[in-house]
């Protein structure tokens, strides 16, 4: 993840649950959604940081594993990346 | 095949046991992710983009009919109803859910399977000739001794905090199915004039980030002298490999960094060393495994079947397979079946259940109950009648695994990618699946032969596209998913690593590409005879980069 794209992108937090492995993504709410688009967004810099801050608290509650800031695309939510795309939608066969 | 004695049952039930109690640790919030993640990964437990991975060690790549019903009932329970053979005789489950690893973990002890040691810097699955023990050619079962290799590399207490991971591949015929050049070590079981056994040793062999093509350490390593040999190079590699840094770690960089001779030298000091009445294998021993191993008992049959040959009359689809994905066994009258994991558009290297049970079902009545998964991410079929062929034929037609196109342009090697793989920067299995259907046509892929096409998603090279005739390395460009391609690798006897051609396509692009590389092979060919990558080593790249950059 570039520091640049967190910094001036808009961005939400993912992980994998703790359970199950899926990939998840933090709602606003603190909850954790397998729906991209319910994620909480924010613009990077110092609201992405403390976006990220509570997604590492519930890594280390052990509710998620490994979480992360993605880019995301504000008008339509979707992540910018294939990557997260990927893991938002699923394998793509 | 090998069964479990007391010590591999009680401990590998230990194992399982163990893992239970550190995943409900894990659950309960007991374990943090950073001490769990090393315990995982030492029961074959990755997380990759959407779920936890399984990734289960089938031992030199030989399965019976029930281990194979246990991996179809685990896939249809745990999974979804499916799983992924890999290019190293293992079986991924890519949707398992972490409370359920134990009791899946407890369903493979069963059937003396685990996932001990298929991650981290231990020695992995040994792996061995997909043909073992039925090809004609072969000169020794390379069976026996990768399975003496794999009770020694089990948890050796010297060995499991190695500066990486260690690979190791047996063959015991010369033209060399196991790829055991680009291996760690690298082990071809033969014969000398006086009959007797003994191993040519190859080592720092590799893909990845840094290609290497293993070099010979020994040309007849006595066959007692396998294992303190095996072990002293480990203990030069675990003393001298580099742990500074993740990329120079393997005993390839080592190798390469001091010379076949200097290595050479410390191995043969270190072998030296060792009080050989102690490390010298016994007669009884290897005896004693290789009984495991003894060939099934083979009727005597006549070395042509009148029966096969009436019924490929009569079914040109037969005639296909039987010519395509048939090869010559050992015993007269019987031959090696090669069965596809890769239909027309299908994901190379996965069957689903059904399929997994249909295959269990045809090897325990056709082929002696045994099954191989070859590192070409198919399965073999060892010891089937020619006789029993038209049956067998019709039987894996029924469950969607007739294709004959064993390795044909179709029968391509593709690594999850992107689609699965945390560590990848492009997808592969869409790539396979379009070159597939392109290539759909059984009579043009006959018309153009031999081509072993392999697709990795990351510099990795799971999918060994290093050694593939043509490979596809798929990068990240600036977010965009492209595909640089090499041509001339190969991984048997005549091991070369690909030569890449020229910069890379777009995803949209690499079909064409892969489609001009051989209408320029099928110009320049001298005749049908002379394969793809003959005839590569022959004109070299120039011709096709002129066909693919004409435009450029
Ligand atoms: C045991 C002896 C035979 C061998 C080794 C043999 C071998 C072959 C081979 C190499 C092919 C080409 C496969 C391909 O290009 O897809 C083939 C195809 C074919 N064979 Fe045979 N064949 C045998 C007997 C026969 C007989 C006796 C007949 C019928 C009279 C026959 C009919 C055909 C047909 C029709 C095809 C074309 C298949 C297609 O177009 O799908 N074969 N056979
Ligand atoms: S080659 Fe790369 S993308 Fe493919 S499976 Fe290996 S690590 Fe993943």
């Amino acid at each position: 993840m570039a520091a640049r794209k967190i910094k001036f992108d808009w961005v939400a937090a993912t992980a994998n649950d703790l359970k199950g492995g899926e990939a998840v993504f933090r709602r606003a709410d603190g909850s954790w959604t397998r729906t991209v688009a319910e994620a909480e967004l924010v613009p990077g810099g110092e609201a992405g940081a403390a976006l990220l801050a509570r997604a590492q608290a519930d890594h280390a509650a052990n509710r998620v594993v490994e979480p992360v800031l993605i880019a995301v695309d504000p008008a339509t939510r979707r992540p910018l990346s294939l990557r997260e795309r990927i893991r938002a939608d699923g394998p793509t066969v | 095949m090998y069964r479990y004695d007391q010590f591999d049952r009680s401990f590998v039930a230990a194992r399982v046991a163990e893992f239970r109690d550190q995943v409900a640790r894990r659950l309960s919030g007991e374990l943090t992710e950073d001490q769990f993640k090393p315990l995982r990964l030492m029961n074959g437990v990755y997380l990759q983009l959407h779920a936890y991975m399984l990734r289960i060690a089938i031992p030199y790549g030989v399965l019976s009919s029930r281990q194979l019903r246990k991996l179809a009932h685990i896939g249809r329970v745990y999974d979804r109803s499916s799983g992924h053979f890999t290019t190293r005789q293992n079986l991924q489950f890519n949707w398992v859910r972490l409370a359920d690893i134990p009791d899946i973990l407890a369903e493979l002890a069963e059937v003396e399977m685990h996932a001990i040691q298929t991650s981290g810097n231990c020695i992995r699955n040994v792996t061995a000739d997909h043909f073992a023990g039925a090809a004609a050619d072969e000169t020794v079962d390379p069976r026996p001794y990768a399975e003496l290799l794999r009770q020694w590399s089990s948890l050796h207490p010297e060995f499991t905090f190695l500066p990486r991971k260690f690979k190791l591949a047996v063959t015991g015929a010369a033209v060399d199915r196991a790829a055991i050049q680009v291996h760690d070590i690298g082990l071809e079981v033969k014969r000398n004039e006086r009959g007797e056994i003994g191993f040519a040793v190859y080592v720092g062999g590799g893909q990845g980030r840094t290609p290497m093509i293993a070099k010979k350490l020994r040309d007849f390593l006595p066959e007692r002298d396998l294992l303190a040999y095996c072990e002293a190079i480990l203990r030069v590699y675990n003393l001298e490999g580099r742990r500074d840094n993740k990329y120079k770690a393997r005993i390839k960089i080592l190798v390469h960094e001091k010379g076949l001779e200097e290595i050479a030298a410390s191995v043969e000091a270190e072998f030296a060393a060792q009080p050989v009445a102690t490390a010298a294998l016994g007669e009884a021993e290897i005896a004693r495994i290789a009984a495991y191993f003894a060939p099934p008992r083979f009727a005597a049959l006549p070395a042509r079947s009148a029966v096969l040959e009436d019924a490929q009359t009569e079914d040109a689809a037969l005639c296909r397979f039987v010519s395509r994905n048939v090869s010559a066994h050992k015993a007269p009258g019987y031959g090696v079946v090669t069965v596809s994991l890769k239909p027309i558009g299908g994901i190379p290297g996965d069957a689903t259940s059904d399929q997994m049970d249909a295959l269990a079902d045809i090897a325990e009545r056709w082929s002696f109950d045994e099954l191989r998964v070859s590192h070409a991410q198919n399965i073999v079929l060892p010891h089937v009648r020619l006789d029993d062929l038209p049956q067998v034929h019709a039987a894996l037609a029924a469950a969607g695994l007739a294709t004959p196109n064993d390795g044909l342009v179709t029968d391509i090697i593709a690594c999850p990618g992107l689609d699965y793989c945390a560590l990848a920067n492009a997808r592969s299995i869409p790539v396979a699946q379009e070159i597939s259907q392109r290539f759909a046509d059984l009579d043009r892929q006959n018309a153009i032969g031999e081509l072993k096409l392999k697709i990795s998603g990351c510099i990795n090279a799971c999918g060994h596209h290093h050694v593939g005739h043509i490979g596809i390395l798929g990068v990240d460009r600036q977010g965009e998913e492209f595909y640089q391609i090499t041509l001339g690798g190969a991984e048997g006897a005549d091991c070369a690593i690909g030569e890449l051609v020229g910069p890379g396509f777009a995803a949209d692009k690499i079909t064409d590409a892969v489609e001009t590389l051989v209408e320029t092979y099928l110009k320049l060919r001298r005749d049908p005879g002379e394969r793809f990558l003959d005839a590569y080593r022959r004109v070299g790249l120039g011709p096709f980069q002129e066909a693919l950059y004409a435009d450029a």
